[in-house]
């Protein structure tokens, strides 16, 4: 199922191409679904610690400490460009809410029967 | 994770927390640095050798300090602060010391020197007791780190002694 999003300026007056159109939408929501954000947790962790290690071994066999600093900076930017906007492959599982029509046609059940009758006993004293 | 701000934050909180961490092994692995220095001091004069009017001993000395202390820098060294100190005992203080030089060296290819100098900070007494006292020159250093802990020791070198009379 494919969603396109109704935005103020229109994907056809920025002039993207059809795919883009369609796959990008998802950037310009703000929500993950869950399996996405969990996803997006992983790969943050992983990338981040890796880049880490990566930084202190070269930083340590080449001598240079800024090699070592230089090496995870660049590490933090490439995950957070990975892992912060939300991406389409962030939304593969999207939640299937139930649809408004089929909820009105099950409506919730009243609960206040008991206490109207309470309010009805002083009034007939 | 569910918003675009939640998840910056937490990208930004977690590499902050890690590089605190490549921080500590980063001063750690100054540990397994053996270094292996060497110094050595001559005298080449006693200036003058005078008691100053509030009562105290000073004496003026030309020195020549060369030290090798290029082992002592590793990839996390900032800087070395190194000072020569005269360091002798009187009847009122079990152990003086007095700082007669000192310097600070920013690359191990300065660690290497040779200096000819007179002494730049002044070698005084509390008191009267310098005469024909012998007396170590004791060459300090503190490695200072980019990160983490920083190392202080020292080389003794005895045999030093002023004259029996004013100059």
């Amino acid at each position: 199922m494919v969603v396109i999003k109704k935005s103020r300026y229109g994907d056809q007056e920025l002039g993207l191409p059809r795919f883009a159109r369609v796959s990008f939408s998802s950037l310009r929501s703000a929500q993950m679904d869950w399996q996405g954000q969990k996803r997006a947790e992983i790969v943050m962790q992983f990338m981040l610690v890796v880049f880490a290690i990566a930084g202190l071994g070269i930083g340590y066999t080449i001598g240079s400490f800024p090699t070592m600093m230089l090496t995870y900076a660049g590490g933090v930017v490439i995950t957070a460009l990975i892992t912060v906007p939300n991406w389409p492959f962030f939304n593969r599982h999207p939640s299937k809410w139930l649809d408004p029509s089929e909820a009105e046609r099950h409506p919730k059940p009243h609960l206040n029967v008991a206490a109207a009758s309470k309010k009805k006993a002083p009034k007939h004293k | 994770m569910h918003s675009f701000g939640y998840r910056a934050n937490a990208v930004v909180t977690f590499a902050v927390t890690i590089l605190a961490v490549m921080c500590g092994m980063a001063s750690l692995s100054d540990n397994f640095n053996s270094p292996s220095p060497t110094a050595d001091v001559k005298v080449l004069n006693i200036n003058w050798f005078q008691k100053q009017p509030n009562g105290n001993d000073e004496v003026s000395l030309t020195l020549n300090i060369s030290a090798d202390l290029s082992s002592l820098f590793t990839w996390n060294t900032k800087q070395v602060f190194v000072f020569l100190a005269a360091e002798y005992e009187t009847p009122q203080n079990a152990l003086n010391q007095v700082s007669l030089w000192d310097g600070i060296i920013q690359s191990k290819e300065h660690a290497k020197f040779w200096i000819h100098t007179t002494n730049k900070y002044r070698f005084t007494d509390q008191g009267n007791n310098l005469r024909g006292k012998d007396f170590n020159l004791t060459l300090h250093w503190h490695i200072m780190p980019k990160t983490g802990k920083m190392f202080a020791d020292k080389i003794v070198m005895t045999g030093y002694s002023l004259p029996e009379e004013y100059r």
